[in-house]
Formats: structure tokens, sequence, C-alpha cells
């Protein structure tokens, strides 16, 4: 089935800080439908090991960064799509996926879906905008406030009891204990990743997570519940399981029915002990443990190319509970040339 | 008291709840009070199983009875009454 589609991924990375790019491309590789699309790699950097890796990717070009503008990122998308011809954009890097969700037309004019979140959902669910979210969705978030300076930094104790977390607004979280640790984390987190930076309340708890793929109507098309066994210093899952929590699926299937939520995600939350959860966060893509939901039963990518195609899709209802996942790093041996084509084209060919 | 429903318990004294994905080990002893407590036995019916079956009093048994069960409701393994 499917045999000449052509299907592009980014976020090939396979560091401390994964990108879902591999995971992606694997679970669409064991996919029924999709085994046989041809995949083809978009890579921001020139050692990003799906780049590489055998059996991941058909061919990989590399792209601009966002940052440069999002004009020559799509430039280059196009060029790649008169090579290849592209049915299906799967972005997984956050700093491209507003240039994705603003040019979703554009796109689709040349013959290429995607299947992401609209521009409000993308920025309503920021983690600035947390608060209003939670009222909005009716979902409890912890109190928060975003401060632009460090003058800011007394404001805190009227409004919060220390502890407090102080979060960069696309990555970075440090609990603060007191007025002299928030200073610092707020200097060292708005020195690489800007303003505002959030303070939020710290709720005790367990942290869970959740991925899930909602259809845009306000159908959850899949929900897998996880909880991290093994937490890297980034913070990153690096090993899990997942779990049985009906009031914790139910919560995702009110998320995605108020939100109308399109695409794939990964909700933050921490379980309270007396069994409230609080959400932290909303990441607007599929996160990079994807595979673990594979592995459970539920196929997200492939469902996800189904629905972005208008292709027939079940949505997934059941999972393997008591399952874990451990990610494991592996050296992998690369000739010199394949880094050299790269390097000098743009382009690479594996197989 | 009843134990969490969903509770998946192997005769080797692991526990696993599936609700929140934790894990535990029993030993010998712990293992035959989460049994007796599945099938639904009060304490009076556990204490004269050990009574018997152990060489312990009855205030050393009630004393440690009473500790490994506010360490199960401690971990959440206990429903709430």
């Amino acid at each position: 089935m499917n045999k000449k589609l052509c299907i592009a991924v980014s976020g090939l990375n396979a560091t401390d800080n994964p990108g879902p790019g591999i995971p992606v491309a694997r679970s669409l590789r064991e996919s029924e439908a999709f085994s046989d699309a041809k995949i083809i790699g978009l890579a921001y950097e020139n050692l990003e090991p799906g780049i590489y890796m055998p059996g991941i990717v058909n061919k990989t070009y590399q792209v601009p960064y966002p940052s440069v503008g999002s004009e020559n990122l799509l430039q280059r998308i196009e060029y790649i799509h008169e090579q290849e011809n592209i049915q299906v954009i799967i972005p997984n890097f956050d700093a491209e996926l507003h240039a994705f969700i603003t040019n979703e037309k554009r796109l689709n004019d040349k013959g290429i879906a995607t299947f992401l979140p609209t521009l409000q959902q993308y920025e309503e669910r920021h983690k600035a905008n947390l608060p209003a979210f939670g009222k909005k969705h009716n979902v409890l978030v912890p109190k928060s406030i975003t401060i632009a300076s460090a003058n800011d930094i007394h404001k805190i104790r009227k409004e919060f009891v220390y502890p407090v977390l102080i979060k960069g607004k696309f990555y970075d979280a440090y609990v603060a204990f007191n007025e002299e640790q928030a200073l610092m984390h707020f200097n060292k987190i708005s020195s690489k990743w800007g303003v505002p930076v959030i303070v939020q309340e710290f709720i005790r708890g367990t942290e869970v997570n959740v991925i899930a793929l909602g259809d845009g109507k306000g159908n959850t098309y899949a929900a897998v519940p996880m909880r991290k066994l093994y937490i890297t210093d980034k913070g990153k899952a690096w090993s899990g399981i997942s779990i049985d929590d009906d009031k914790l699926l139910k919560l995702t299937y009110q998320i995605i029915d108020s939100t109308k939520w399109r695409g794939g995600m990964e909700l933050e939350l921490i379980k309270t002990n007396d069994n409230k959860y609080y959400l932290l966060e909303i990441n607007p893509r599929i996160p990079a443990w994807v595979y673990f939901a594979v592995g459970v039963g539920q196929n997200i990518p492939e469902t996800l190319v189904k629905l972005a195609l208008n292709m027939p899709a079940e949505p997934f209802t059941t999972y393997n509970v008591g399952t874990m996942f451990i990610r494991y790093s592996w050296d992998l041996i690369v000739p010199m040339e394949q880094f050299q084509i790269l390097s000098t084209t743009g382009e690479l060919e594996k197989n | 008291m009843k134990l969490k429903p969903k509770l998946a318990i192997s005769d080797s004294g692991f526990i696993f709840d599936p609700s929140t994905g934790e894990s535990y080990s029993l030993n010998e002893e712990g293992l035959i009070i989460v049994q007796f407590l599945k099938e639904g036995k009060n304490e009076e019916e556990i204490k004269e199983h050990f009574l018997n079956e152990y060489d312990i009093d009855e205030t050393t048994f009630s004393r440690s009875y009473l500790d490994f069960i506010s360490m199960l409701k401690h971990f959440n393994l206990i429903e709430h009454e």
C-alpha cells in the first residue's frame, strides 16, 4: 500500500536532548500502511545521527535553521519537494513549528500535507499563557507569572511561597528556594532563551506524561500515559513505564475536545498526593518517546499520516499497561565519505 | 481493609501498581500478608496464621503488622475506606 508515498521528517538528533525524528521514522517503517514509504530526513546539522543510521531515512537533505528566516526554510522545502514529491511533512523540531504552521496553505498548495495544531492552538498553550489556557479549558494549572527583568524578582515574594520554578519560555526549568537562587536562575535562563521568564508555583507530586493525537475536531485518536522512571540531567525521559490511569486519560480527552487539538502533542502534568492533576506544559508536537506508544500498541505517526492525507483511520482505545522503555546510546561507525557528501552537497542518499 | 484492586502481585513478591507505574518488592512474610489481604482476610485471621506458623508472640506480631500496614497506606496500596 502507498509504495510511492514520500514522507519528510525533521528532528534526526538522537543526543541527550533527543528529537522525535528517528522514532517517528522508525514507527512509519514498522507501520502496516507506510512501511514502504520513502522517508526523507530534514537535517539542520550534519552530525544528526538519524542521517547515518541504517534503516531510518532513505535520503537526507540539509535545511537552514528557521532562525535565519522561514522563507529560506520554505524555499529549501520546495526545492526538496521538486526532487522527491513529498506528500506529508512531520516537523519534529520546536523552533520550526511556527514556520510550518503559518505556511500550511503554501505547502498544501504545492501538494504537501501537514497535520499540525492551528496557530491559535499553538499560541494559547505557550508556557507564558498557561493560566489563561487553564481557565479557558477548565484544567488545573500551577499559578504562574512572567517577569521580564531582574528588577521584578522581588515580585515573587509577594505572589508565591518559596520554592518556585523558574522556567525559560522554550526550555529549562530550575527550582529556586530563595530570592538569590531565583535571580541566579533568571539570569541564566534569560541570557540563553530571552525574556519573558516564567515563575511558577512549585506543585509537589509525581510527574506524569501523556502522548496524544487529536483530529482537529475534538476527537482523541491516540493517548498513552507514561511515568518517567529515569530522567537525564536535561530533564529528558531515559526510561519510562506505561500506566493505567483513567482520570488522566479523561483529562486528555477533555483537553483535546475543548481545544479541538489537531496533531500530536505531549501533556506534562503533576499528579498530587490527593489525586489532582496540574498541567505544566503542552508540547505541540510528537515527543521523542513516541516509539514507546508504538511499542504498547498505538502507532501514532502512522495514524497522523493517515489523518493528514484524509485516509480512513481508527482511533486507538487500548494499550499495554506496565510496559517499559529504556533508551541507550550506541556508537555508529560512519565512513568519512558519507559525512563529506552531506557536507559538500547538502544531500545524502542512504540506499 | 482492602488492597487497591488493580495491583499485580507475583509469587516472587513483586508488586506492580499499574495506576502509578510504581513497583515494590516484598519479603516472604510481607507477601503472605498481602496475599491474605487480597483474599479478604482480616487482621485476626492473619494473626492466627502467623502465631501458628512462626515463632512470634502476639505483641511483636501486632507491632510489625501495624508497621507494615502503615507502609502500604503510605504507598497508597490500600484502598481508601
